[in-house]
């Protein structure tokens, strides 16, 4: 039972300290982790974000340039010569060639078109001389405006590219001068931009077709790319960054920026988990820091605290022993004192009748016994009484030296019978010390179950102490037993003197093993740690009340079952 | 031998009574006293005592006291301490105090007799040295005259 109760208060107490110090080492780290990584997460977003907005700013001015330089080309061309001039393939093909020579082989072909939408000359690969673009969707565009740059299209000649307009009137007539870009090469421009691994750029027009060609699946934004045309031209062509979610559920980082004055938008687009890549892979190193970390506190925690608490427990074994040493040397000594104060008082009476036989053996020396013819026989019987007495003065001296456990086994006693036969016990030791000890018993105390040379013991040293009070002044040692009024189911006895009372200073002390006010050699300060400790273990109570120069009051409440 | 003139001193009246008729077949003039205050009352009144026999364990006046007062008063009285085992130190503490010797209680009648013829020596011897004293000075001083 007490090994179980014992078990289960060491194994909380382990909880409790593990519990404790994996709380006070883990918080401060997960703190720690928690907030780099979100400050870290912060900023990492903010850097990127503003990377993503470099990136696009740079593509939407290169783009716009590249367009704005080819019609600033074209329009140099035809601001600079007559109409007749142009109006001829050989100058066109010898200026393509010029183009052509300065920037690579962006430039297509060449034509002039009427205001019938003839193509009046034309140079390049196609045979495109007359044709009518009366029709197309560019030259209705490029008619209303000075210049112009289509979307992307298949057009005359079945492949993707894009023309380039620019009308002039000399005053005679209005004509185009047009130039076909090469789609590969404008392409490139858009292409060439990649970023991580799934990070790619791409042009939308208004209808949401691709200008140029992505550089992989592109699964459109589940709003049709709508958004980013609202949310650029609420932004007034600045540059937005943002992330959304495209219609296969991949979350996407957009930079998006407008090209051609709003006519175009530049995509910049990137998987947000590529995006955050660097990110991910320092929150899974964080992380895996983290468990490993806290393994290891969970660990130590638990293994030193398992030594700790086996150390405690074996020092409370030790304590534990320690006491029942302590209890048992008390109770030698004052089985001891016992058996001092009995041979003591055996001592005299023996010594009377030693003397009293020894006075029968002188009157026998007498002349008028020496007819008796039993003389020989008293003096045998005297001599025997001699021996014996001297038999009895042996055991005395032995039972001084001699010292046994007191017996602890339970018995159903009457408290009074304890108190009555110890007050005997004492009454003359109490003589010497001009002590009287009074008595005031309740007559109708229940049986207890104690031990009663334990209960002996515990009123004997109350008693002795009592004595050593009174020792100069002599004085009155009352012991009243009765039913607790305060505690109930338990017997109350007090032992009082009108001794020399116990100083304030030492009354907490006093029930401590190996406190004694009384000179070396004298006391060995267990007597009252032993009652307590006796006390204790009946499951009772002792308590002191004292007061210099009036006396003391020791009150001991013991059990009893109803 | 001359005669000692002994007191004994013990609380246990039959210890007393029987002691004193088993000293007083051996020759020995003796007077009884129950307690340390009736002693020193006897002491009082008899000037010839030479040694007392005291028990160390006594009600009230205990044997230490009593022999302290009686050396006080008295010093060339000499005195045997009576004693249990249990109370051994006392005896060696009184013979510390100038007790002649102590004798553990039972004891044999002729060994305590023995010390009494002893201590009685010693205070005669004593005392002849005392009165010798005295008569040199009274000599020396009727010489000068």
């Amino acid at each position: 039972m007490t090994k179980d109760k014992n078990t289960h208060y060491y194994q909380s107490l382990h909880r409790n300290m593990v519990f404790s110090a994996i709380i006070v080492s883990l918080t401060p780290m997960l703190l720690v982790i928690g907030i780099l990584l979100h400050l870290f997460q912060a900023s990492y977003h903010e850097k990127t974000y503003a990377h993503l907005n470099e990136l696009v700013q740079k593509h939407k001015q290169n783009i716009d340039s590249f367009l704005n330089e080819k019609l600033a080309n074209i329009r140099f061309i035809v601001m600079t010569k007559p109409f007749e001039t142009l109006n001829d393939d050989e100058f066109l093909q010898k200026k393509l060639q010029f183009l052509r020579h300065g920037y690579g082989n962006v430039f297509v072909d060449l034509g002039i078109v009427d205001a019938s939408g003839m193509q009046a000359a034309y140079a390049g690969p196609l045979k495109l001389e007359n044709a009518n673009y009366k029709d197309a969707e560019w030259y209705k565009n490029a008619w209303q405006t000075d210049s112009y740059i289509s979307d992307v299209f298949l057009g005359l000649r079945g492949t993707p590219h894009f023309i380039v307009a620019v009308k002039h009137s000399d005053g005679v007539r209005d004509f185009l001068l047009r130039a076909t870009i090469d789609f590969m090469a404008f392409n490139s421009l858009v292409q060439n931009l990649r970023l991580g691994k799934t990070g790619y750029a791409f042009i939308l027009n208004r209808e949401g077709r691709f200008q140029t060609q992505p550089a992989m699946d592109t699964p459109p934004a589940p709003d049709g790319f709508e958004f980013f045309w609202n949310a650029v031209e609420k932004t007034k062509n600045k540059i937005l960054t943002t992330q959304r979610v495209d219609e296969t559920g991949v979350e996407n980082l957009y930079g998006v920026g407008s090209l051609k004055n709003g006519q175009w938008l530049l995509i910049v687009k990137q998987q947000t988990t590529d995006a955050f890549s660097d990110f991910r892979r320092m929150r899974t190193l964080a992380l895996i820091i983290f468990i490993l970390g806290a393994g290891g506190i969970v660990f130590m925690a638990s293994y030193t605290t398992r030594r700790m608490v086996r150390r405690i427990r074996r020092a409370d074994q030790e304590k534990e022993g320690m006491n029942q040493q302590i209890i048992e040397t008390g109770k030698m000594a004052s089985i001891g004192e016992l058996a001092a104060g009995i041979a003591h008082e055996i001592n005299n009476p023996v010594a009377i009748m030693v003397e009293e036989a020894g006075w029968i053996g002188d009157l026998l020396e007498e002349e008028e016994f020496d007819e008796s013819e039993n003389l020989d026989e008293f003096k045998r019987a005297l001599t025997q009484i001699n021996t014996q007495g001297c038999r009895c003065k042996e055991i005395t001296h032995k039972l001084l030296s001699f010292a046994r456990k007191t017996d602890s086994t339970l018995k159903d006693v009457q408290l009074n019978d304890i108190v009555t036969e110890i007050v005997d016990l004492s009454a003359q030791m109490a003589k010497y010390n001009k002590v009287t000890i009074e008595t005031s018993l309740q007559k109708t105390l229940p049986y207890i179950t104690i031990s009663p040379s334990e209960i002996q013991q515990v009123l004997l040293n109350l008693i002795n102490n009592a004595l050593d009070a009174m020792e100069k002044t002599g004085g009155i040692i009352t012991i009243s037993t009765k039913i607790s009024e305060i505690e109930p189911g338990h017997i109350v006895i007090v032992v009082e003197d009108n001794g020399l009372g116990i100083p304030e200073a030492n009354l907490p002390r006093l029930f401590d093993p190996f406190f004694t006010t009384k000179p070396v050699g004298k006391g060995t300060g267990l007597g009252l740690s032993i009652c307590y400790g006796i006390i204790n273990k009946m499951g009772g109570k002792i308590d002191v009340q004292s007061e210099v120069g009036k006396g003391t009051r020791f009150r001991i409440w013991i059990p009893f079952q109803k | 031998m001359t005669t000692a003139y002994v007191m004994l001193v013990d609380d246990e009246v039959p210890f007393v009574e029987t002691m004193t008729k088993r000293l007083d077949k051996r020759g020995l003039k003796i007077i009884s006293a129950f307690s340390g205050e009736e002693a020193l009352k006897i002491l009082k009144r008899n000037d010839t005592l030479d040694v007392i026999i005291l028990d160390v364990k006594m009600p009230g006046m205990d044997g230490i006291e009593t022999l302290q007062e009686i050396k006080k008063i008295y010093p060339l009285k000499e005195v045997i301490m009576l004693t249990g085992h249990a109370t051994v130190e006392t005896a060696i503490e009184g013979m510390k105090l100038g007790a002649f010797d102590y004798l553990m209680k039972p004891c044999d009648i002729n060994t305590l007799v023995t010390k009494v013829d002893e201590a009685a020596k010693k205070k005669k011897s004593h005392d002849a040295k005392i009165e010798q004293a005295r008569i040199d000075k009274l000599v020396l001083r009727r010489g000068y005259d």
